[in-house]
């Protein structure tokens, strides 16, 4: 049998019946990833050393029966969470050396549940883009097709999943970063309620809509990591204080009287014909496990994008200004005097997509263009979460698309930003509204490309949102769909 | 100067007032001042990628605190906000300040002007603030040096409508916001080293008109002294260029203090574009009432409720008040002057007569003073129980000073007792009757005046120790019989 | 709206980036393709709607004024690009 072939689910069972040691199991992925990530580029940095001491702690657990869910569980964590001595970049030149003193609480929390982190997962520079190709360490390809993007901004964590270089990943989701690429490479992606799971020490894109969550390869596999990384903490002032629900426990693969509503604004033209087709027969099964569909409205879903493309560039100019060069992190040569040493740190350290939205958030939040931009796009945004709001009353959950289509060529789109946005467009208006959202797979193209579909549900319901997909991979098996490498 | 025939001169000052919480506003790291460099800072106030504030209550409390103290409006519902500038001592290029919705607003102060009038000064907001770091670049070839420990220190910015006059407004304002914040000990108001400062916005207009004139701020004012200087020069600088048909440029100066003249930063500076927004990472601050009169009823007897109560209820003029209130450890001086006994209006006379005499000669605070409020009132009481005389008093008075010895002790040391023993007194009296026949005769023959003169010959004899009205009554007896 | 290219360069020196001469065109291009596509949100009437800035409603949450940390200067200045004695270095700062 092959370790690297099997669910975290399973992982765990053979683990605590003593089948595989975690330092086996961890060394079959650090061998999986050596053969196979300077194909993909998933990993920026691979700690070998680091997960091999994580491993035989994990083991000691093991033995003394001190062991949780997650312990000797290899997984992978997107290079934008600080981690102690461990060089974090964030995809970026600025940070190519960064070792931060601190870390981060999502893997603090993975670190106290005895995980082992194999190392820190390619990512769009700044979680800044949607197929991983803005990247300062180069390109993200996707193991079903690597002349194509895995999608953006947690592609690595995306990649690596799909290529079984990871029992798990974390990725992160601002504007779709986690869900996208999980619909692009055939994996399940869970974004949280806004302020599920700590901030801390996840730096920062767009702070009013940034947060973590799980990538695996089933639904079950993601309620196992959520359980560990969720959770109030008083590190973070937007985190939620609500007690973290048994998600495992809440699995079920029963579905009478779910109400799953279909909105008719997510089944644009521009839809990938095959997508909408995969998407009428995820409904068709969801109808046969017992759940109803309903036809149901969110009038202001086209103006997600306008609204994110204000709000997240914004936040981000103000978030990335710490970027000077004078306490951390890239520092141009010889600077003559203090405007150019900021000037030049920052055009040399930060890539054209990172800069280009620098530009644009420092632009709407300037003076006389604030309330033409900022505040009239922070007003569209409740008008956008008060739709969900108002759907809810009629719904439990949501279905749509993750994506508009599935995944594109390298370089189709880097040079057009607009047409790149738009492929955020059914993930964006989520975060808009601060909902939990999850993608899995529910198809593939005439291309075999994975296709994947997303669920969204209300403020804090990640237990019936998990459920439903679990009910969903339970009754299919696109979830199962490898890719061949 | 400020009292220009043709011109008078609008000026609106904005306090920035460290808050004396143990901890900075955000994280957990010490605000005590003078630390060695970069001892005092965490990953979160030197703003390293990924980490996140979290608000100190004290400094809500603190904030609370200062808006009941001038009358504000608290808010139920305020916010935080980011101000963008890129500046080496701003770790994370943004400031955590408020701006659309600060904690306090509509405040106002009373001053108390030397014309014995009363003048409110509105105050338009009160908000709380991130301090920045600091720079070092004396001494230094090329380069600046920067040391984050004051990085992240709360502060309270306080900004008053444009309701001062002149220069001397501004620093009665100056000395009566300084106390209120001692007082509810949110603020040391040390000015020299910064906890305590103070930009001016000063503008001038033709007596009469009603439109505001172009303003200029001034900055680097630190004591109150300059800042009365700064306005002063400025308001002069400003009539000048009107007369001579200039026009004012909105403009920040910089007050030298040695030079006494200031410069303009103009060209030095950026356009500045602040681009505020809510602080993301922070949601709102919401205030309820129940905390709010938690706070009202913890609040100490402020300086204008205290004068008050001073002169109505202990009797003291209004201007003894007023001094014995302009500042909490005066005031606290005299309460526990009081308590030991003391009469109120003589407590007040002995404080704002010996006691700030002497300090204001040997250049003291009163909470340096030598001579504590106990030993003080101890001494009040040895003059109302006739153990001294005031004349000895003030002899004693002076030795506490120099040996910090209590009153009794003194007195029993030198054996300055006050007598009235008759009969010691009597034996005295006859002795001086007996060596000065002369001044004895004169009194019978009526110049009844030279008896202060023998009045004098017996304190004298007695080194002052014999009771002056026991003394003037057996004279006056012997001299008579 | 289009963005000028003079607006560009401003924006440039606000948020602190280099320019150079060749790569205006294209930004301006973009990023007038950006305002165009934001513009749509103009034919929304959003007079009477509160403006959101957090995801969540929720309050602020607030610490007790405890000192916590202790000094880590080393572990913060390791990662400077220059220090100093103990300060972190920038070129001279002319007021």
């Amino acid at each position: 049998m092959d370790p690297t072939q099997i669910t975290l689910v399973q992982a765990h069972a053979m683990l605590r019946s003593r089948q595989i040691s975690a330092r086996e199991l961890t060394t079959a992925f650090l061998e999986r990833i050596a053969r196979i990530n300077p194909i993909i580029n998933a990993f920026i940095t691979v700690d070998g050393e680091g997960a091999m001491a994580a491993a035989r702690m994990a083991d000691e657990r093991l033995a003394q029966g001190t062991a949780t869910p997650m312990t000797g569980i290899p997984v992978g964590v997107k290079d934008l969470f600080c981690t102690q001595h461990l060089t974090t970049t964030c995809g970026s030149k600025m940070l190519a050396r960064f070792r931060p003193p601190y870390e981060s609480t999502v893997t603090r929390k993975l670190k106290e549940a005895g995980a082992v982190i194999l190392g820190k997962t390619n990512m769009d520079e700044f979680a800044m883009g949607s197929s991983n190709e803005t990247s300062w360490f180069g390109p993200v390809r996707n193991p079903w097709d690597i002349r194509r993007i895995p999608g953006g901004s947690s592609g690595g964590s995306a990649a690596a999943l799909a290529a079984r270089l990871a029992l798990a990943t974390i990725g992160s989701d601002t504007g779709g970063s986690i869900r996208q690429p999980a619909a692009l490479t055939g994996t399940t992606g869970l974004k949280p309620t806004y302020g599920r799971i700590s901030r801390f020490g996840m730096i920062a894109f767009a702070s009013s809509l940034d947060q973590a969550g799980p990538m695996a390869w089933s639904a079950a596999d993601a309620a196992m990591v959520l359980q560990v990384i969720a959770g109030h903490d008083a590190m973070d002032s937007t985190s939620i204080r609500d007690d973290v629900p048994d998600y495992s426990a809440h699995l079920s693969t029963r579905m009478e009287g779910l109400r799953i509503g279909i909105p008719a604004e997510y089944h644009p033209e521009s839809l990938n014909p095959e997508i909408g087709q995969a998407l009428d027969e995820a409904g068709r099964v969801f109808g046969a496990l017992g759940a109803t569909l309903v036809p149901v409205s969110l009038p202001h879903t086209r103006h997600a994008i306008p609204t994110y493309y204000i709000i997240a560039p914004a936040e981000a100019s103000s978030n990335l200004a710490r970027f000077d060069g004078v306490r951390f992190g890239h520092r141009c040569q010889d600077p003559v005097d203090l405007k150019d040493m900021y000037t030049r740190t920052r055009s040399e350290g930060f890539g054209a997509e990172v800069k280009r939205r620098i530009m644009l958030g420092t632009y709407v939040l300037s003076s006389g263009y604030y309330d033409a931009y900022y505040r009239k796009a922070q007003k569209v945004r409740r008008l956008i979460a008060d739709d969900f709001h108002q759907a809810f009353q009629k719904v439990d959950l949501l279905l749509t698309p993750t994506t508009p289509g599935t995944a594109f060529p390298l370089g189709e789109k880097i040079d057009d930003p607009v047409a790149m946005y738009l492929s955020d467009l059914f993930t964006i208006n989520v975060n808009l509204a601060g909902l939990p959202g999850i993608s899995i797979p529910c198809g593939s193209d005439s291309q075999g490309l994975p296709i994947g579909m997303q669920l969204i549900a209300p403020i804090l319901k990640e237990a019936p949102l998990l459920s439903a997909a679990h009910a969903f991979q339970t009754a299919t098996s696109w979830h199962q769909r490898k890719p061949e490498l | 100067m400020a009292n220009d025939p043709l011109y008078e001169t609008i000026i609106g000052l904005e306090v920035h007032a460290q808050m004396l919480t143990r901890s900075k506003i955000f994280c957990g790291c010490s605000t005590t001042f003078g630390a060695e460099a970069n001892t005092q800072i965490c990953p979160v106030c030197a703003a390293f990628p990924g980490v996140l504030p979290v608000l100190n209550r004290e400094l809500v409390q603190m904030a609370i605190k200062t808006g009941l103290a001038v009358h504000g409006t608290i808010r139920e519902r305020s916010e935080f906000a980011r101000k963008n500038y890129f500046y080496p001592d701003l770790p994370a290029g943004y400031q955590i300040s408020q701006f659309e919705l600060p904690i306090i607003e509509r405040g106002e102060l009373t001053l108390d002007l030397e014309s014995g009038e009363k003048k409110r000064i509105g105050i338009t907001r009160i908000h709380m603030e991130v301090d920045a770091g600091k720079s070092l670049h004396e001494g230094i070839q090329g380069a600046s040096w920067i040391d984050l420990n004051r990085t992240g220190t709360p502060l309270l910015e306080i900004v008053s409508e444009p309701d001062l006059r002149s220069s001397r407004e501004a620093g009665a304002y100056l000395k009566k916001l300084r106390s209120i914040l001692r007082y509810l000990q949110v603020c040391d108001g040390n000015m020299e080293e910064g906890s305590f400062r103070c930009d001016a916005n000063v503008s001038v207009r033709r007596r009469g008109d009603t439109r505001l004139g172009t303003r200029t701020e001034l900055k680097n004012l630190n004591s109150i002294r300059n800042v009365m200087r700064a306005i002063d020069f400025e308001a002069d600088r400003q009539i000048d260029l009107l007369e001579s048909g200039g026009t004012i440029v909105q403009e920040t100066r910089l007050w030298d203090a040695n030079l006494n003249t200031s410069r303009s930063m103009r060209g030095k500076e950026e356009a500045h574009d602040y681009r505020y927004f809510p602080e993301p990472d922070l949601p709102p601050l919401v205030i309820t009432r129940e905390r709010i009169d938690a706070v009202a009823r913890q609040l100490p007897e402020l300086p204008d409720a205290k004068a008050i109560r001073f002169s109505r209820e202990l009797g003291l003029s209004e201007y003894d008040a007023g001094v014995l209130t302009s500042s909490r450890e005066m005031a606290s001086f005299f309460e526990e002057t009081v308590q030991q006994g003391a009469h109120p209006k003589t407590a007040a006379n002995w404080i704002t007569v010996e006691l700030l005499g002497r300090l204001n000669r040997e250049g003291l605070e009163i909470e340096q003073s030598a001579v504590t409020p106990r030993r003080l009132g101890r001494l009040i009481g040895l003059i109302q129980s006739g153990d001294i005389s005031g004349k000895i008093a003030k002899q004693v008075f002076e030795l506490m000073f120099e040996t910090e010895a209590d009153p009794e002790r003194i007195v029993a040391e030198r054996g300055l007792k006050q007598v009235s023993d008759t009969g010691a007194i009597e034996a005295a009296v006859d002795k001086v009757l007996a060596e000065n026949p002369t001044q004895v005769q004169q009194y019978r023959e009526g110049k009844t005046k030279v008896a202060g003169f023998l009045v004098g010959q017996v304190m004298k004899a007695t080194r002052g120790k014999a009771n002056p009205a026991a003394v003037n009554a057996i004279l006056q007896a012997k001299l008579s019989g | 709206m289009s963005i000028q290219a003079e607006t560009v360069k401003q924006v440039a020196v606000l948020a602190r980036l280099q320019l150079d001469d060749q790569a205006v065109p294209p930004l301006v291009e973009q990023l007038s393709n950006i305002l165009k596509l934001v513009e749509q949100l103009n034919e929304l009437d959003t007079r009477d709607v509160v403006p959101m800035s957090h995801a969540l409603d929720m309050p602020i949450p607030e610490r007790p004024d405890e000192v916590v940390n202790t000094n880590c200067k080393d572990a913060l200045l390791a990662n400077a690009p220059d220090s100093v004695q103990g300060y972190f270095q920038v070129p001279k700062i002319i007021e």
